[in-house]
């Protein structure tokens, strides 16, 4: 049982690679195919929940490791069961939707593969035990949601939205990164269950506010709180089945479960509490407040969300049990609502053709499951019996009422946030389903008998499990109970019921439901000053700034790139001289070992020195020279003069060489001369002044250096060691020629095999130079 | 005599340097050649310059005093750079022909992007 969960992880994996493949053999139905991946770990899952014993948790060690120390191990606890259990279950559901939503898309491979890798991540990060790879699966989920997210790609917002998303939740992934790293580095470990049971909490070293800020930053960016909450509306733009499960799930769920793994390691401190509780809360109210000014079902829904993930940010932040106990159950009441519902909104879409809320009316008869279906799940969002969500707010107000000493802020916040939930709650109900409007009645692109089944089968279930968790909660104890354990805050056992009686939580939970009705009816002025808000707001429109912040970016990198790399061949080789220069004028000066003076300089000859004389000022000439032949001649002073300097010191070898290969330059060169243009002076006086100086200073280091080395000896030099053997071994007299031929017979092929290829490019230069002039006289034939 | 030498590399990567720092893409050619030269010098006098004979094993004798004789490690590698500067610098004349040819123009500066006329 326990590798089958792992061998499944891995199996997701091979699915989504595979997909291209499957798609294929099989078209369509890829998606119902694919289901079976998730449903088989689905029920895997279901069957460790019923085994789970409550106050322990399992780990699943594999083979594979990244490096030492970043096993891919999985454990599996509470936590990692219900956010795995989600993941997989809605997984299964969204794969059958999209089966029958994309089935008129382009590109499904590749909406397929992506879909299911991103399911895989998502699986391993919850499950993963090791903050290491933990990162990792964060990562691939950032990926895989852009490709999602983008998959329109031909729709320049999508690109945009794609773009946005990746931008912020990787910038929340680096953040990430480096706070695993500090963490890794002062606990010595990056296993989660080795930090979970050794109790280490960071609260007291010293750069913990850093890291924690660091954590804090990641799951904000990547749960689209306030003030990132710009990506997710952006990010609707995706096809709905990628809504669906983006929003219920995974993706933004992944920051709440990340609070909640690293919790008992750096939580309930207090700027954990503040740091969350203010983000949260602005968040869970700008987003319900918010979403009653819009008109697209998506966008509502999208508003939403980020109110909901406030909700769980600010409950995390809390940091009582019972606020724990809350966000937990919260998680899996918005999942099942939530997954739902996106997936009505694409039901809704592909019968109507819009998802314009104000557009639409009268469908109740037309669509009567559908209605049934929405109607659970608005139920359950705001916060109704019988549905689970009932229970979950339940548990929230609780948690917030118990809070000591800010429950006066926090309290009418959240209030008011449930208020414009259960008000876009009867909103969105009536206006879909109850309207009339001038008995005018929708064209539908299919009835409802028409849509397959499993189109169908995701909203049913989904609402159901909320319908049936809510009416028997205690299924949810065992899962919560050993999640809350892990995170240490639970000493005794817990218990879930929808009736809790009559005391100030249901007074408050009335009190809502009423001023929800109220807003309801008042909708037309309210919803007329949400969108004035709104469009006051959009001076400060998010997404624009954020754009025009990133092209500011790219503007100032094009201009740094454009100062570095200009163009102009010889500023990059000035940059390069003058780079030598400094570094070779520091390293001088710190080497003060040898003193010049104090050198055993070989006699001076006067031929010898003589002869320097004239290859340097032949070398002179050969700069000012403004004809090409005698700087060319010159040039071949100076190296004659190297070939003999070398024969005096005993070189024959290399004069010989040195003769050669200089006559052989020169007659190339005078060959190739008469078709050059003649010199020209193209520099102007003062750049001629600086180069002159660069250069000046060039050889002055050169020579000091020369200097320097010539009296260094680091080495005791291997010379004598091939005088002594090159009869012996190599039986050969000229021990240069031995060197070259058998002790360094390796770097002399090398060296012949440069001089075939440039043979080779010289002939091919010259070759291409003859079939133009061809075509060229053709042309003018 | 290492001082004059020395000198003399300094003068011509002094020299070299000025040529390629050009825009005249045939003095950049030429500032080639003196920096390869002067390069070799460099090697040739860190293995020590003696006014002694060639580093030959006499006919006869098995062995020979490395300090009678020059040191050979330096010139194998000198032998070797000569010969691979001289294939560098055919091929960049051949490619400088070609380029004349197909820009027109021997200034630098002109050969900023890769668009071609």
């Amino acid at each position: 049982m326990d590798n089958l969960l792992s061998l499944l992880i891995a199996l997701i994996f091979l699915a989504g690679f595979a997909t291209p493949l499957i798609h294929k053999l099989v078209g369509k139905k890829t998606g119902l195919l694919l289901a079976i991946v998730p449903l088989t770990l689905f029920i895997v899952l279901v069957l460790e929940l019923l085994q789970l014993p409550p106050r322990e948790s399992a780990l699943l060690q594999t083979s594979v490791s990244l490096l030492p120390g970043m096993d891919f191990a999985f454990r599996i606890d509470g936590l990692s069961l219900i956010f795995g259990l989600l993941i997989s279950g809605i997984g299964t559901l969204v794969l059958l939707y999209a089966a029958f939503y994309m089935a008129k898309y382009e590109r499904q491979a590749h909406f397929f593969t992506y879909l299911t890798l991103f399911m895989g991540a998502m699986i391993g990060l919850v499950f993963s035990d090791n903050l290491m790879v933990l990162f990792i699966f964060w990562e691939i989920t950032s990926v895989a949601s852009f490709f999602l997210i983008g998959f329109d790609h031909h729709v320049d917002k999508s690109r945009q939205a794609a773009l946005q998303a990746l931008l912020i939740t990787g910038f929340g992934g680096l953040c990430l990164l480096f706070a695993v790293i500090l963490t890794g580095n002062i606990t010595g470990t990056y296993v989660i269950s080795e930090l979970l049971e050794q109790s280490i909490h960071l609260g007291n070293h010293p750069q913990y506010y850093l890291i924690l800020s660091l954590v804090i930053l990641g799951a904000i960016t990547k749960s689209a709180q306030f003030p990132f909450h710009f990506w997710l509306p952006g990010a609707m733009q995706a096809p709905t089945p990628v809504s669906a499960y983006l929003h219920s799930a995974t993706m933004v769920n992944a920051g709440v479960f990340l609070l909640m793994r690293i919790y008992p390691i750096m939580g309930g401190t207090m700027p954990w509490k503040y740091g969350l509780m203010i983000t949260g809360g602005i968040t869970m109210f700008l987003g319900a407040f918010f979403s009653m000014g819009q008109r697209d079902f998506k966008r509502i829904l999208a508003f939403t969300t980020i109110s909901a993930l406030g909700t769980m940010i600010l409950l995390i932040g809390i940091d009582t049990t019972s606020s724990l106990k809350a966000a937990l159950v919260f998680f899996i009441v918005h999942g099942l609502y939530k997954g739902g519902l996106f997936m009505i909104a694409g039901i809704i879409d592909k019968t109507t053709g819009t998802r314009d809320i104000y557009d639409l009316h009268g469908l109740g008869r037309q669509l009567p499951l559908t209605a049934v279906v929405t109607l659970l799940a608005l139920v359950s969002m705001a916060g109704l019996p019988p549905m689970l969500g009932f229970l979950g707010k339940e548990l929230i107000y609780e948690a917030k009422m118990q809070l000591p000493d800010v429950a006066w802020l926090v309290l009418p916040l959240s209030v008011g946030a449930n208020i414009m939930m259960v008000a876009i709650s009867i909103t969105v109900y009536y206006e879909l389903f109850f309207r009339r409007k001038n008995k005018a009645v929708i064209t539908l692109k299919y009835r409802e008998r028409e849509l397959p089944f499993y189109f169908l089968a995701g909203p049913v279930l989904l609402a159901a499990a909320g319908l049936l968790l809510g009416i028997s909660p205690t299924f949810l104890e065992l899962p919560v109970g050993n999640g809350l354990f892990f995170m240490g805050t639970l000493t005794e056992s817990i218990h879930l019921s929808l009736w809790h009686g009559f005391n100030e939580v249901l007074l408050l939970s009335i009190f809502t439901v009423l001023s929800g009705i109220s807003v309801f009816i008042l909708r037309a002025p309210i919803t007329r000053f949400i969108q004035k808000m709104v469009r006051w707001f959009d001076q400060w429109h998010l997404p624009t700034l954020f754009a025009q912040l990133i092209n500011k970016y790219l503007t100032a990198a094009a201009k740094n790139t454009n100062l570095l790399q200009h163009g102009y061949h010889r500023f990059y080789l000035l940059t390069f001289f003058l780079a030598v220069i400094a570094l070779m004028g520091l390293q001088i000066f710190r080497i003060t070992e040898i003193d010049l003076p104090e050198l055993a300089a070989s006699p001076i000859k006067i031929h010898v020195a003589l002869l320097l004389l004239i290859s340097a000022g032949a070398v002179i000439y050969a700069v000012f020279s403004s004809s090409r032949l005698s700087a060319i001649l010159a040039m071949g002073v100076v190296g004659y003069g190297i070939a003999l300097l070398y024969l005096y010191y005993g070189a024959i070898d290399l004069a010989i060489t040195q003769f050669l290969s200089e006559t052989v330059l020169m007659v190339l060169f005078v060959m190739v001369i008469y078709y050059l243009p003649s010199f020209a002076v193209l520099s102007s006086r003062k750049s001629r002044l600086r180069d002159g100086l660069i250069s000046l200073g060039v050889g002055t280091f050169i020579t000091l250096v020369v200097l320097k080395a010539k009296f260094l000896n680091l080495q005791t030099p291997i010379s004598e060691y091939f005088a002594a053997t090159a009869y012996t071994e190599a039986h050969g007299r000229n021990i240069v020629n031995v060197i070259l031929v058998d002790f360094r017979a390796l770097d002399t092929m090398g060296e012949v095999t440069v001089l075939i290829l440039a043979a080779a490019g010289v002939y091919s230069l010259f070759r291409f130079q003859i079939k133009t002039l061809k075509k060229k006289k053709q042309n003018k034939a | 005599m290492e001082y004059i030498i020395a000198i003399f590399i300094g003068l011509l990567y002094s020299c070299g340097v000025y040529l390629v720092l050009r825009r005249s893409i045939v003095k950049v050619i030429l500032g080639v050649f003196v920096l390869s030269n002067a390069t070799n010098l460099i090697i040739f006098l860190s293995g020590g310059i003696t006014r002694g004979g060639a580093s030959f094993i006499p006919e006869g004798a098995e062995t020979v005093d490395p300090a009678t004789i020059s040191d050979p490690l330096p010139q194998a590698l000198i032998l070797t750079a000569i010969v691979i500067s001289l294939g560098i610098s055919a091929y960049i004349l051949a490619l400088k022909y070609r380029y004349f040819d197909v820009t027109g123009t021997h200034d630098l500066d002109q050969l900023k992007n890769t668009d071609q006329r």
